[in-house]
């Protein structure tokens, strides 16, 4: 260890930290602060700050009776609740699968990996393409094998939320599969070699090893999926832009447009500290239940 | 003749081609579309190879289209560039300090780190908006560069590789007489090149991929990257131009797929270091 005295300020380390500390306190932690002031006051960026007045919880006040602030969270809540359990075990399987009962692993799991790394905008492009009421691959594919009412997807009130989900689930396999393939790595083998001599089959060591081995990495992504799933914005903001209606409005996108379409940035700097908020709520449990997973091992 | 385990695994093996073969027929049908005419790309089922292939897509969106995606193509690479360098040079100097050095507040400081790790980007538009404007930096790449130099995450993947640098080697160079800088450049940073790789590949997937910024901070067609020069594209376009709409993704996606299976271990592993505990 550095045999500085404690009482002196440790100069290298100043000038080592310093360049990061101060862009870091200038353009992430100052704003962090600034952004909690804006939200107790109702600021428009052509009045400036000479226009700008406070008005103290209002916009907290304001969006538990905004119907698109309320509709957003209650799509923000169908989305986890319609992504993250397929999303899980889809990529329990297949990562179960690439493990090792399969050639050319690597391939595939890099296939199942592109969307992930993939421009939103592209992405958002193509599936807009893929799911055109006439003429996209997904509903001629749906005609071609004798189903007549196809969904109207990113039109309909109904189908376009369901449209989104499966965006989502799609883009979010490749990261999920990879985790899960390193958490697989660390399970004994002897485990499955015993249950082989006991005469268990594939499924039931899947079932009876592989599900509870892998419980704190499912808790882990559950966590991050929820996280990321509140900061769903480019596909929503590209494919429906929140319609038809109030259909597929998400947080994230309501926050933009509040702020950047309808020019109310206080209130727009509020609903995004009840985001922050709710993420800071959902880390501090993944914290505290982590330590519990830590104690058990 | 096969054994049975052999004949299992050859069948998962092409269940498993045909079920990644869907996961990734969008960008198949988006790069053979990107060298079909309009006529042709809402054929069913998708032809691989038709009389009517050409470059003719690339040559429109990549030079006669203005602004042309040549230059988002651009102005994409300097703020990927800029941005992930200097992040690079901060989050390493800094994590190393976080992880090898002793000084006051030291713990205090990176847990302020570790905290703002979980804001989101939209606690930080509003007011990054309103700074950008009276500081000159709205509409400009640099309202897309600066904020991005200084990543709490990749700081904190840079310490928790440096935490693992056995005190043997430092102390042995801080014996010979060494500067810490020096001890930094000469004996740390060549043990750290996984980490700085994982770090730049990271940080370039997201600079690269960056649609919300731009969106906000960028007003100028001409300083467009790809992202919002593609969303520009589609508005303006309507639908008698889906070729070159799918044309332009497959601009903005081709260095990405490039940067992805040169660096794939890299890009791996450091996604994965954070979950599992090792």
């Amino acid at each position: 260890m550095a045999s500085k005295n404690k009482k002196k300020i440790n100069w290298t380390a100043v000038l080592f930290i310093a360049p990061n500390y101060i862009g870091f306190i200038i353009f992430i932690l100052f704003p962090v602060l600034f952004s909690l002031f804006v939200s107790f006051t109702d600021f428009n960026i052509f009045k400036g700050f000479e226009g700008m007045s406070f008005v103290g919880f209002e916009n907290f006040i304001r969006m538990f009776t905004d119907e698109w602030f309320l509709a957003a969270v209650k799509n923000n809540l169908l989305f986890i609740i319609g992504t993250i359990p397929i999303l899980i075990i889809l990529s329990m399987i297949i990562a179960t699968i690439l493990n090792n009962k399969v050639y050319c692993k690597n391939f595939m799991r890099a296939l199942v990996f592109i969307p992930y790394i993939s421009s939103v905008v592209a992405i958002s492009v193509v599936w807009m393409k893929l799911y055109n009421p006439s003429q996209g691959q997904i509903n001629q594919l749906l005609m071609a094998i004798g189903i007549e009412n196809t969904p109207g997807w990113l039109g309909s009130v109904d189908w376009a939320l369901p449209a989104l989900m499966i965006v989502s689930i799609w883009m979010g396999l490749g990261y999920n599969t990879v985790v899960y393939m390193a958490g697989l790595q660390g399970i004994n083998k002897a485990l499955y070699e015993s249950a082989q001599i006991d005469g268990a089959n594939s499924v039931q060591m899947f079932r009876h090893i592989t599900v509870p081995m892998l419980s704190s990495t499912t808790f882990f992504l559950m966590i991050t999926n929820i996280i990321g799933s509140f900061q769903t914005f480019g596909t929503v903001n590209i494919m429906t832009g929140g319609g038809p209606g109030k259909a597929t409005t998400v947080i994230a996108q309501y926050i933009y447009k509040a702020g950047f379409r309808y020019h109310e940035m206080g209130y727009a700097a509020s609903m995004a500290w009840i985001l922050l908020i709710g993420i800071f709520s959902i880390t501090l449990i993944q914290w505290k239940i982590q330590k519990r997973f830590e104690n058990n091992f | 003749m096969l054994s049975i385990r052999k004949t299992k695994k050859i069948l998962l093996t092409v269940v498993m081609l045909c079920f990644t073969g869907l996961i990734i027929y969008p960008f198949i049908w988006m790069l053979v579309s990107s060298f079909k005419p309009l006529g042709e790309i809402y054929e069913f089922p998708m032809r691989f190879i038709s009389d009517g292939m050409s470059l003719n897509n690339y040559k429109e969106v990549l030079f006669n289209q203005s602004p042309s995606f040549l230059l988002y193509f651009k102005n994409t690479v300097i703020t990927t560039v800029l941005s992930v360098v200097g992040t690079l040079l901060t989050s390493s100097m800094a994590g190393y300090a976080f992880a090898k050095m002793e000084f006051k507040y030291r713990d205090q400081l990176f847990l302020i780190y570790l905290i703002t790790m979980m804001v989101p980007f939209q606690v930080l538009m509003v007011p990054q908006f309103i700074m950008f404007k009276y500081m000159g930096l709205f509409n400009t790449l640099w309202a897309l560069i600066l904020p991005r130099v200084f990543s709490p995450l990749s700081t904190f993947l840079m310490r928790q590789f440096f935490v693992d640098i056995p005190n043997e080697i430092i102390e042995a160079g801080r014996i010979d007489g060494a500067k810490e800088a020096g001890i930094f450049w000469r004996l740390v940073l060549p043990l750290a090149k996984p980490a700085m790789a994982t770090i730049v590949i990271l940080n370039f997937v997201w600079r690269w991929n960056e649609y919300e910024a731009p969106l906000i901070f960028l007003t100028d067609k001409n300083l467009f990257t790809l992202t919002v020069g593609l969303t520009k594209f589609i508005d303006e376009a309507g639908v008698a131009q889906d070729n070159l709409i799918l044309t332009g993704a497959m601009v903005a996606l081709i260095p990405m797929m490039v940067i992805f299976l040169i660096g794939q271990r890299y890009m791996i592993e450091g996604l994965t270091s954070g979950s599992v505990k090792g």
